[in-house]
């Protein structure tokens, strides 16, 4: 009797081992660029939190959950929205909430643009952690079965 | 002007799904429709004729662009489209627990 | 005047939207693991939010408007946060009634679970109103309308039971449409004059002159305000909800949602942005007059206290949106009026309802009788509401329903303010009927056992039914010209709005 293991099937497994990696480090590149590239830290987010989803489709929610848990989702959410209103709050030392207070560099450069790339990695944790959870709440909801 | 009028049928077939159909699942994919046919409308009133995609690159010259703020306003609703689209599949989910069914003639404690 | 304040001072305006922002996300982030840091948090922010917003009033008198460009940017490129005497004038009204019932919820959210949860979205829907308050950019004003509607769907259905999530449900339909509508009104705004802000629109329409989009504009707005301001025939969604909501959510929503959502932005909208004509003056009027009637008539066969306040709600919403749409200063300030009073005693009556509920567990009112005699603070609290609302001298609802029937009668309206007269006896009735079924009478024996509620809850009601009693004070001479008149001045400045920004811009 074979026990029925969590998961797709074997090519789905060996095929995400293999392309996992890959959308992470897709989705860091779309967020780190956003000043230069469209994208930033929304789509960046959306294809991050797309990673793990793929993990959980593929292996199972166990699996999944090891890696990025409940609770550590929601603290980087949380943790990304104070990153966030920090930033904002930091403004103030050039004078005005939400100062571009960083020096601006070159034009196109992957360091310039002054406070830009921290805003777009607050807002990738918040929206990639924020989506991950959405989901597990959504999936994980046991509805007991009514008897009528 | 034949772009606005497919964006008005859009918006009349997602109103003729809310008004009409009696899941609540099918309520709310109305709802995407309707919301769809509204950010379809934003963007396009930014168009320009002969215009192309504001992305500038190292050493373009900033000429015929389509309008840009229309775009990063829509990316803002369809955020905000998202997160009520969650929370409304979250309730539907809810109450199918508490009811038993998706039927929307039969939920109707409230009355009066 | 002292300029050198002027820099330092005017920099609070962002904290209306940071502090409670940073509250929620900090209560969610800590509030499960230490024990009472949510309650403490809470009410520190909202207090603090509260202390702040009577400074501004303050600061509005002593500088005129003040506008705050975010990030140093010049509007119209930037978005601006702009604080007149109105903005000041709402923002007293939302934090003083936000900080009452965040003492409130101590003590009635016991019977919850999760209660961070419900700190988080209420600092969260606080944080909306606020930014709804502020804020001189249309988009601006979409979105955090947004972020205060979807706390409050959620809010509505926090303890999942059958009627809440049903009653939510329906309102997040309702909801979604109506924030659609107002976002095809920014969409069509913008092809026509190519710009978000609020006095640059101003600015231009005035330029433009008649146009039939401005029109559709008009009428998209006001579906679309109309609705999360609960006018008839955009209000089915109200009784259902607010009955349903834990009683602190329901003193929120109906006591300042529907205000600082609807009502404000539809008079800031139609008095600054789009520019007042007959015709929407008059159209504002007639929805006012069947919203008060159709309330009042509705409410009288309710047995359950909580649907007949909301009943109630739209009735009296109807009032402030008859004398604003008035247009004549006597009939504004009467409307503004009417406004911070109701918000007062509409969040009592929903707070007694509440603690109704927490001693007895019922919210009908034929099982009800005799509570005075247990629960002495609800009981009396809820007969200084009750006068109130209904109009009977010397508390604050008389005063300014006497304005509101002076300010018809001075506009030559003789049947709309002879209606409002009609309306006003009628809410006496079922206010009557209210107090006697459920506070004075026998004390039915299923109720023998019953105490009077905690601490916290005890000194929101003694403290709102004081504001209550001296709300009249208000239109004393000196305190009217500095608090009530500034606040019509600049609804009644209508286009000239555009000149008063982009001449305060430092």
């Amino acid at each position: 009797m074979k026990t029925k293991e969590p998961g797709m099937t074997l090519i789905v497994k060996t095929i995400t081992r293999l392309t996992v990696g890959l959308i992470l480090l897709y989705g860091i590149y779309i967020v780190t660029h956003g000043h230069v590239s469209p994208g930033g830290g929304f789509a960046g987010g959306v294809i991050i939190a797309l990673s793990f989803i793929h993990l959980m489709l593929a292996f199972g929610k166990d699996l999944a959950l090891k890696k990025l848990s409940r609770g550590a989702a929601s603290f980087f959410e949380s943790f990304g929205a104070i990153m966030f209103l920090t930033i904002g709050l930091l403004g103030f030392i050039g004078g005005y909430f939400f100062f571009n207070f960083f020096s601006k560099g070159k034009p196109f450069n992957l360091f310039s643009a002054g406070i830009i790339p921290l805003c777009n990695i607050a807002i990738c944790l918040k929206v990639g952690a924020g989506l991950f959870a959405v989901f597990v709440a959504l999936i994980l909801l046991e509805i007991p079965i009514r008897k009528e | 002007m034949m772009i606005y009028l497919m964006c008005l049928i859009l918006f009349c077939v997602g109103v003729y799904c809310i008004l009409v159909k009696k899941n609540l699942i099918k309520i709310i994919i109305g709802i995407g429709i309707v919301e769809y046919a509204v950010n379809l409308f934003f963007v396009l009133v930014g168009y320009r004729v002969q215009g192309r995609a504001p992305i500038l690159a190292q050493d373009q010259v900033i000429q015929n662009m389509v309008d840009p703020l229309p775009q990063a306003l829509v990316l803002t609703a369809i955020v905000i489209g998202l997160a009520v689209t969650a929370l409304i599949v979250a309730i539907a989910m809810r109450l199918y627990e508490k009811y038993g069914t998706f039927d929307i003639t039969k939920i109707r404690k409230l009355r009066g | 005047m002292n300029l050198a304040a002027f820099p330092i001072t005017h920099h609070l305006l962002p904290f209306f939207v940071a502090i409670p922002l940073g509250s929620a996300f900090l209560v969610s982030l800590l509030g499960k693991k230490l024990k009472g840091f949510p309650d403490t948090f809470s009410n520190l922010a909202t207090f603090s939010l509260f202390s702040l917003s009577l400074f501004s009033l303050l600061l509005t008198k002593r500088f005129g408007t003040v506008v705050y460009k975010v990030g140093g940017w010049i509007p119209p490129i930037g978005i601006c946060m702009v604080l007149d005497s109105l903005t000041s004038f709402m923002l007293v009204t939302i934090n003083l009634v936000a900080f009452l019932v965040t003492i409130y919820s101590i003590g009635y959210m016991e019977r919850y679970t999760a209660k961070w949860k419900f700190y988080t979205l209420f600092l969260l829907m606080l944080a909306g109103m606020n930014g709804v308050i502020v804020t001189g950019d249309m988009f601006n004003l979409f979105v955090f309308l947004e972020i205060a509607s979807i706390s409050s769907y959620a809010l509505v259905a926090f303890g999942v039971e059958h009627e809440e999530l049903e009653a939510s449900f329906k309102y997040m339909v309702m909801g979604i449409m109506a924030s659609l509508f107002i976002l095809l009104g920014i969409a069509f705004l913008y092809s026509l004059t190519s710009t978000l802000n609020m006095a640059d629109i101003s600015r231009t329409l005035a330029r433009i002159g008649n146009n039939q989009t401005v029109f559709f504009v008009a009428a998209l707005f006001l579906m679309g305000f109309g609705l999360k301001a609960a006018l008839v025939p955009f209000h089915a969604w109200l009784p259902d909800a607010h009955p349903s909501a834990p009683a602190p959510i329901s003193a929120m929503l109906s006591g300042v949602l529907i205000k600082a959502l609807g009502v404000y932005a539809l008079a800031r909208i139609f008095f600054n942005v789009l520019g007042m004509t007959a015709i929407s003056s008059s159209i504002l009027m007639v929805l006012g007059i069947i919203s008060m009637v159709l309330g009042g008539l509705l409410a009288l066969g309710q047995e359950d206290i909580k649907r007949l306040f909301a009943y109630s709600s739209i009735s009296q919403i109807g009032y402030v949106v008859f004398a604003i749409g008035m247009g004549t200063p006597l009939g504004i300030l009467a409307g503004l009026f009417h406004l911070f009073n109701h918000a007062i005693f509409k969040s009592l009556l929903f707070l007694n309802s509440g603690s109704i509920e927490y001693a007895t567990g019922t919210r009908d009112l034929r099982k009800m009788g005799g509570l005075t005699s247990k629960m002495p603070v609800t009981g009396y609290s809820s007969l200084v509401g009750s006068m109130s609302i209904s109009g009977i001298p010397p508390l604050s609802g008389f005063w300014s329903k006497l304005l509101i029937i002076l300010a018809a009668i001075e506009a030559k309206h003789f049947i709309f303010a002879s209606i409002a007269v009609l309306v006003s006896i009628l809410t006496l009735a079922y206010y009557l009927k209210v107090q006697k079924l459920a506070f004075f009478g026998e004390l039915k024996d299923s109720l023998k056992g019953i105490k009077e509620v905690p601490l916290t809850m005890k000194l929101s009601m003694i403290a709102l039914s004081i504001i209550c009693i001296f709300g009249g004070l208000l239109l004393i001479p000196g305190v009217q010209r500095n608090f009530l008149n500034l606040a019509t001045e600049v609804l009644i400045n209508g286009n000239n709005y555009a000149q008063v920004i982009f001449g305060s811009i430092k």
